[in-house]
């Protein structure tokens, strides 16, 4: 059976994206306004991971970092068919960066045991760094395949995924266990459903603070955070006009200068 | 302490209700705004959805979820399309008396099917000479050995054309004070779904006429006891219809001041949005407090219901202030809009006529003052 572990994040529902505020002291989002749901990628990993249940043996685990009340996106998890949930949850874990979160979420992990493969979207609405699925990967040390659109051959250890690349894809060789992490491409999330949220009535969400994890509190949260963020702001895009004159050749020069003046052309 | 919060579970009903609503129900409304068909991949989907199921008991194959629930998909559904929580609350209708009044083999005939969709239910009462007093209806009955033969016409029957499981209420021909409650198959001898009809709004819900001519129905098909059918469409009526046209009302004002909030905040005039005008405040400021009175209302009656208690005078009150305010707040959202309002481009328009059939379904206001009158005096 394969052991399968989804890695999911509570973000401010994209839908109410203009009630989103950043504090300008923390300069972190100020979520208390805007409900918070499952990031919308983390769906398509779920999603695939109901789909290797639904054809073959599998058990799912959802995992979340956060604060108590992101127990509620575990539990959708568990609505849309997830058999396990963990939530990751400590006020040290609080304000953590990209880094400090996959180090919490792999250790997490490790407390889980042994798994096959590690599912995360591919980025986070809100942070969109798409750098935590990569550093779990790093810190669990497992090979990851980051961007896969579809899973050609699952069977065994020995996997084959097409991955995203630029203009075109990668068909990527790789051996379980490994981390994965997903595009919107790769299915169409299934909806919550009313009977799969009553079924959910018989799943448990496991807690685990920072002592669960036995990890010093200076290697999580913001105090294990190397990031910095100096300056926030709003990038402004100004436009100017300028006519060109004279002759058909003597506009095109005009222009092969302008361009090569502002570094769009070699 | 009175706890005004849903739990965990019902604002998961909630997002998935609205997840359904959005990504399902929504892509068919064009379609049924055109040709004012029920389209046959929109019940598939409310089937698939699990839709039907909510009241039905679990027993039964159903979710077993109640009345709350039942208001909350409503409300959700309604949000996007009010024609298709129209349509479901009626399901709901039909399915309603067989649950309370069926025997144990109409229950395990009837209900499994209706909770996925398979059959579709409707409850018809309403006639040209009756519809909020049933006592006048003229659709009559006579026994003929272990056959009911009944004869009649009804009129502005929600899921008249679609459904195949129908509750109806008819008069004995020979005593008028008695009146049974009888389920009819679509494929019985007699049975005619004749005129539909074409409504300023709800378009897509189907709604029509019905003709019994020498229908036969079995006697294993009476719901509850010879003669006493009055009370059991009443009691479907009374707390199942008007609580699922508060669902309906409720999604209607939400739509109402969502669209008039966003619509308020990009329409800019005097180098300003219009929402900083006090004059659009107040209009968006009366939807909100009509909108958060409405569910208080409406929630409260529900909650009423899934204890068991008689909730038809709570929902009489629910149902008149719902449904007012969602006319209300479709006058306003369409004032907002200015002349966009008038477009059909823009949704506003689309429940501005939705309201105007919101209203009168499953009785008028004027006929819940008459309900709510009764219901102080005595």
């Amino acid at each position: 059976m394969l052991s399968i572990v989804v890695c999911v994040k509570a973000v401010p529902d994209p839908k109410e994206a203009c009630k989103i505020k950043i504090d300008p002291g923390t300069k972190t989002l100020l979520r208390c306004d805007v409900p918070m749901v499952i990031n919308p990628l983390d769906r398509h990993a779920l999603e695939a991971a109901l789909h290797l249940k639904r054809t073959g043996e599998a058990s799912i685990t959802a995992l979340s970092m956060g604060p108590l009340p992101a127990g509620n996106i575990v539990k959708e998890c568990l609505a849309l068919g997830a058999d396990r949930g963990i939530l990751l949850s400590d006020r040290a874990f609080g304000g953590a960066d990209a880094y400090a979160t996959a180090y919490t979420l792999a250790k997490g992990i490790e407390k889980i045991g042994a798994f096959d493969l590690v599912l995360c979207g591919m980025a986070s609405s809100d942070g969109a760094t798409e750098w935590v699925g990569p550093q779990v990967a790093v810190f669990l040390d497992v090979p990851v395949v980051t961007m896969v659109k579809e899973i050609q051959e699952g069977a065994g250890r020995n996997w084959l995924v097409k991955a995203d690349w630029e203009d075109g894809y990668r068909r990527v060789a790789v051996q379980l266990p490994a981390l994965f992490t997903v595009t919107r491409s790769l299915n169409q999330p299934q909806t919550l459903s009313f009977s799969g949220i009553i079924k959910a009535r018989q799943k448990t969400i496991t807690v685990w603070t920072l002592d669960d994890l036995a990890v010093s509190p200076e290697t999580v949260g913001a105090k294990g955070s190397p990031t910095i963020v100096a300056r926030l702001g709003t990038i402004q895009n100004k436009r100017s006009v300028k006519m060109l004159g004279g002759t058909a050749e003597e506009k095109a020069d005009a222009l092969v200068g302008i361009l090569a003046g502002a570094g769009a052309i070699g | 302490m009175i706890d005004f919060t849903f739990t965990e579970e019902q604002e998961m009903f909630r997002k998935a209700a609205r997840e359904f609503a959005e990504n399902q129900v929504a892509p068919f409304i064009p379609e049924m705004e055109k040709t004012g068909k029920v389209p046959d991949g929109l019940v598939k989907a409310l089937g698939k959805a699990e839709m039907m199921a909510v009241t039905i008991p679990d027993a039964y194959g159903g979710l077993g979820l109640g009345y709350t629930a039942r208001l909350i998909a409503l409300e959700e559904i309604a949000r996007i399309s009010v024609a298709t929580a129209m349509m479901l609350q009626v399901f709901a209708l039909g399915i309603e008396p067989i649950i309370k009044f069926g025997t144990e083999v109409q229950k395990k005939k009837y209900l499994p099917d209706l909770a996925t969709g398979k059959r579709l239910a409707t409850a018809a009462v309403t006639e040209a000479t009756g519809g909020s007093d049933p006592t006048g209806i003229r659709t009559s009955y006579r026994k003929d050995g272990d056959v009911f033969i009944v004869n009649g016409r009804k009129c502005f029957i929600t899921n008249s054309h679609i459904a195949d499981t129908l509750t109806i209420l008819a008069k004995n021909e020979a005593n008028p004070k008695e009146f049974c409650a009888l389920v009819v198959e679509k494929d019985m001898e007699g049975f005619k779904a004749t005129h539909e009809e074409h409504k300023v709004g709800m378009r897509g819900c189907n709604t029509g006429e019905l003709s019994f001519e020498n229908l036969k129905i079995p006697k294993e098909n009476l719901l509850g006891d010879e003669g006493k059918g009055l009370r059991v469409t009443m009691a479907a009526i009374g707390d199942v219809g008007r609580g699922g046209m508060v669902g309906c009302a409720l999604g209607l004002q939400t739509a109402c001041l969502e669209a008039s909030i966003k619509f308020s905040n990009e329409r800019i005039l005097y180098g300003k949005p219009i929402s900083n005008l006090q004059t659009i405040q107040n209009k968006i400021a009366e939807m909100k407090i009509d909108l958060e009175a409405g569910r208080l209302l409406g929630y409260r009656a529900a909650a009423i219901q899934d204890k068991g208690k008689p909730s038809s005078n709570e929902f009489a009150v629910a149902k008149y202030f719902t449904t007012e305010a969602s006319q209300k707040a479709a006058k306003m959202a369409v004032d907002i809009h200015g002349g966009y309002g008038c477009m059909e481009e823009y949704a506003v328009s689309r429940y501005m006529r939705d309201s105007a059939v919101v209203g009168p379904s499953a009785g008028t206001s004027d006929i819940m003052k008459v309900i709510v009158a009764r219901w102080a005096l005595s």
